[in-house]
């Protein structure tokens, strides 16, 4: 069996572990085992990736295995990664670790929690070693379904209004995406759905027009495109912890992963022709996402806007068509993807003490629980990109490489979105300033505590990797930048 | 004509073997070997099951009147499965008091019924389609009606019986118009003759309405959700799935076999049909309370889909609509038997409502009915995903895209609809839930299956392989 398909394997044997578990001790002991070997196991990826490149191996995608599946219909089961998918898998890994110690409390029917947990972290890994337009389909799906169960059952607010808003605007979204595939599937001439296969076959142009817009919507409502980003703040306020992020973190960027990797990798002319609509969309996504987050007042909102803002400016670099935007995008996914895991895990323990996520009502946070605090802010500065922090290596990759792109049209649309960054730091600076700092105004506050052992690991996992890439960007965006290259070039060529 | 030929319809011959079995079984048996009813009617299709497994090679009876051929075999074997789980099901309801002396009548009716079907797939010729059909349609009426002290349920046969009736009618003229001016009812003779004549078409339509009543397509489905309704539960699980299934595959093969022609009306006709089946039937489900007319609306939609299949007329598509019904048929049973067990044991709860909380009380249940639901909402991995999926690329790659397209935007509002049951099930609270019970081992047993089925059909593809070895022999 080739190594990848561990990636699938494991959630299914937790699946079944979870299955198995009698009580809640085993429950969090296969929660902990397996989550800790997936880690290991993107580690060990990231280790033999690297290993490979460095002795030379050029090819696209390594790993690579395929398996006939549905022959008449020429569906494989096909996997590889290249060096985007690998840090992806990074941040799944890290993000799946990090969710399950953020609900170690869990009591409400904890079994089916994590079977559902697991079920969402199998479609998650699964969609990210893929390379066969189905099973990449399939794995997207299989993401999809156990939101609306975990959001719906364990969430909190008006939970179920939420649950079904977002499954059904992603199943919108997913009936587009398939649309999109099998167009592709047939465009291509109908005998394959490998996308290195299709990536040499040439789709009639006219097709390209019809079914580019068409798969670029359906993964652009993951990846919150305005404006079909509405399910994203209701659904992330909604969510419980672990959840929250795992679906900000991960599942968002699904959404830009399949952007570049299937709608433009594989309809290179129509991408070209058609790319200023959705730049003027993702555009929108960035500014409005960001100024929305300033007026919001409950904790999670902010994030989920935020969230909107940062995961517009992942589809918005991968228009922009440069190598350097393209790489941005890629960290800008990862940096992303472990803040807003880190807020959200941090908002969820706020939440568990104070039972308030209302701006207005928190104050003087720091005096209470000094180190939850601390990682607020730490997230907080994160987000507004303060060099040091993975936001800066990102975002500054993401606007050099934009205004790399000297069309005019392309100039203006990077300078409206880099006023995002100004509006970050306002609500982040006003938030941070509000809750942390100031005098503590609830006297029943006082009597609260700060993070036990399992809040802890979790967090202090995310900032490390935080941090990390932060302070060593170089060893990520170089083997990111050697994937994207393939991309960049076949939408250069035409 | 040699009658020795007639050794040659091995399903049929072994499935009358069985009914007059039966019949004497009920007679001769008296109360000690009745007790045993049950277990010998299951083992006995299970032994037909596994009597007719191996597909035969093509058979045909006495100058292509009856005509048989791997795939149709395997049809025939689906139908008896599906059969024996409705008659699993229906264990718990047969043993109460007022239907426990008429146990036998459902048993050799419901076998009927299967063998009227078998006729009406292997069928070379209109008129023993149409006795097959025939066969098929008016012992079900007898079904509807067996809860008899029940109005809802006389009701619903009569609704049945009359509806049925006039579709027959329907379609028989439209057979008379076809031996009128082609001077033959033999599929092989009629395949050199018709012609796109209007005369010809107008028999296509009147033949093809009266396929739509019996697969309740909209604009015929009107009777459905009444007969549904107020037919004993395991009966609106036979009536939605087996006797769908085969009707759905005869269209497909009658169309290959006879309408070949025609084929560009009879597709500019289903597209309407389709279309109008999913949405409508979409729409009106999200309104229900009872759950069995939910299911009455959903399965009108299902059959919306199956047609997707039939209107490509490849044999991708053939292998896709046998692959459907399949799966469909493991999905919706799955439901039917939680739908028939929980009405038994909670006296006749069938309301939407009344499933509210019912995750806490019957947790076990509820999960089956809840992977049941995401399968014929097309969620993976369960089957329906990929069984939805391969209809879609059938019609996709016949170049329906825009059908397609409508088809897959009214996943969204199924799902919307099918998940409606599952926040029932999980999330509404309830003060007077329904109570926990054990199920019988016949529903055990039958769930089991079923729940095998949904995990299993879409991730083995094997299944869809041999079907699809099998279909380019029709």
């Amino acid at each position: 069996m080739n190594f990848l398909s561990i990636f699938v394997l494991i959630p299914s044997l937790m699946l079944l572990g979870l299955w198995a578990a009698r009580n809640i001790k085993q429950i969090r002991a296969v929660m902990v085992t397996g989550a800790s070997l997936l880690m290991v196991m993107a580690v060990m990826l990231a280790y033999l990736y690297v290993r490979a490149r460095s002795a030379g191996d050029t090819s696209q995608m390594l790993f690579t295995s395929s398996m006939e599946w549905y022959k008449p219909l020429n569906i494989c089961y096909a996997v590889g990664v290249d060096g985007i998918s690998v840090v992806m898998l990074l941040l799944s890994a890290v993000i799946v670790f990090t969710g399950v110690f953020a609900s170690w409390k869990m009591k409400l029917q904890t079994k089916e929690f994590f079977l559902w947990f697991s079920l969402l972290s199998m479609g998650v890994f699964g969609f990210f070693i893929s390379i066969d337009l189905f099973t990449m389909f399939m794995f997207y799906e299989i993401a999809l379904i156990p939101m609306y169960l975990l959001i719906g059952i364990w969430g909190t607010g008006r939970k179920e209004y939420s649950a079904m808003k977002l499954t059904l605007m992603l199943m919108g979204a997913s009936a587009f995406l398939l649309m999109g595939i099998l167009g592709i599937f047939f465009g291509a001439g109908g005998t394959t759905m490998n996308i290195l296969e299709i990536a040499k076959l040439h789709i009639p142009i006219e097709l390209q027009r019809i079914f580019f817009p068409i798969t670029f919507l359906g993964f652009g409502v993951l990846g919150a495109l305005f404006p079909f980003h509405t399910w994203s703040p209701d659904g992330h306020a909604s969510a419980p912890t672990a959840v929250s992020m795992l679906h900000a973190g991960v599942l968002m960027k699904l959404g830009g992963y399949g952007c570049f990797r299937v709608a433009m990798y594989l309809m290179p002319e129509a991408a070209t022709e058609l790319s200023w609509i959705f730049l003027i969309l993702t555009g929108i996504s960035v500014v409005y996402g960001a100024f929305s987050a300033c007026v919001q007042t409950d904790l999670k909102y902010i994030n989920a806007y935020s969230s909107v803002s940062h995961c517009g400016l992942v589809l918005f670099a991968i228009l922009m068509m440069t190598h350097t935007a393209s790489t941005g995008a890629v960290l800008q996914m990862l940096s992303h993807g472990l803040i807003t895991a880190l807020f959200f895990a941090l908002i969820g323990m706020i939440y568990g003490r104070t039972h308030t996520r209302d701006v207005r009502e928190l104050r003087g946070l720091m005096k209470i629980m000094p180190f939850l605090s601390v990682g607020y802010v730490i997230a907080g500065f994160a987000n507004l990109g303060l060099p040091g922090f993975s936001g800066f290596i990102a975002e500054m990759t993401i606007f050099v490489g934009s205004f790399e792109n000297t069309d005019t049209f392309h100039r203006v649309w990077t300078i409206i979105a880099t006023t995002s960054i100004v509006i970050t730091a306002v609500y982040i600076l006003r938030l941070v300033g509000r809750i942390i700092y100031g005098e503590v105004e609830n006297k029943e506050y006082l009597s609260l505590t700060d993070a036990t052992w399992d809040e802890r690991l979790s967090v202090i996992v995310l900032v490390a990797a935080v941090a990390g890439l932060g302070c060593f960007p170089l060893w990520f965006s170089s083997i990111i930048g050697e994937s994207t290259l393939p991309v960049i070039t076949q939408l250069m060529s035409h | 004509m040699n009658y020795s030929q007639i050794l040659l319809m091995r399903p049929e011959l072994s499935l009358i073997a069985l009914i007059v079995f039966y019949l004497l079984y009920d007679l001769i048996a008296g109360e000690k070997g009745r007790k045993y009813f049950h277990l010998v009617v299951s083992l006995g299709l299970v032994a037909h099951i596994a009597y007719n497994l191996c597909p035969t090679g093509a058979v045909s009876i006495s100058e292509g009147m009856y005509l048989s051929s791997p795939i149709i075999g395997i049809v025939k074997t689906i139908l008896t499965f599906g059969t024996l789980i409705v008659v699993m099901q229906s264990d718990l309801w047969l043993k109460r008091e007022d239907t426990v002396i008429r146990r036998g009548e459902f048993y050799v009716i419901t076998l009927f019924t299967l063998l009227g079907m078998f006729y009406m797939v292997s069928s070379g010729h209109f008129l023993l389609f149409f006795i097959g059909l025939e066969m098929a349609s008016v012992p079900m009426s007898c079904l509807v009606a067996f809860n008899k002290y029940n109005h809802e349920s006389v009701e619903a046969a009569a609704k049945y019986v009359l509806s049925a009736l006039f579709s027959s009618g329907l379609m028989m003229f439209g057979i008379s118009f076809i031996y009128g001016l082609n001077g033959s009812l033999y599929f092989n003779d009629l395949l050199q003759t018709i012609t796109a004549s209007p005369a010809q078409i107008m028999a296509l339509v009147f033949f093809t309405a009266g396929l739509g009543f019996k697969l309740s397509l909209v604009p015929f489905h009107l009777w459905t959700a009444d007969v549904y309704e107020g037919a004993p539960t395991n009966v609106t699980g036979y009536l939605s799935v087996v006797s769908k299934g085969a009707v759905a595959f005869v269209t497909l093969t009658i169309l290959l076999k006879v309408f070949v022609p025609l084929l560009g009306e009879w597709q500019q006709m289903m597209w309407w049909m389709i279309v109008a089946s999913i949405t409508i039937a979409n729409l009106f489900a999200i309104r229900q309370k009872n759950i069995k007319r939910f299911f009455a609306f959903s399965s009108i939609s299902q059959a919306g889909y199956i047609m997707l299949a039939a209107i490509c007329a490849t044999p991708v598509a053939m292998t896709s609509l046998v692959y459907y019904v399949i799966v469909y048929m493991v999905a919706n049973l799955a439901v039917f038997g939680i739908i028939s067990v929980v009405e038994q044991r909670s006296n006749g709860k069938v309301g939407i409502s009344d499933y509210d909380g019912f995750y806490q009380t019957n947790p076990k249940l509820a999960f089956v009915m809840t992977i049941a639901l995401f399968s014929l909402a097309g969620i993976p991995p369960f089957a329906g995903f990929f069984s939805k999926i391969f209809v879609f690329w059938a019609a996709f790659k016949a170049g329906f895209w825009v059908l397609v397209f409508i088809a897959l935007l009214n996943t969204i509002l199924s799902l919307y609809y099918y998940l409606l049951i599952v926040k029932a099930m999980y999330i509404t609270p309830n003060d007077n839930p329904i109570t926990h019970f054990k199920s019988d081992g016949y529903t055990r047993v039958s769930l089991v299956l079923c729940l095998i089925g949904v995990l299993v059909l879409g991730i083995v593809s094997s299944v869809f392989g041999i079907l699809n070895a099998y279909s380019f022999g029709l």
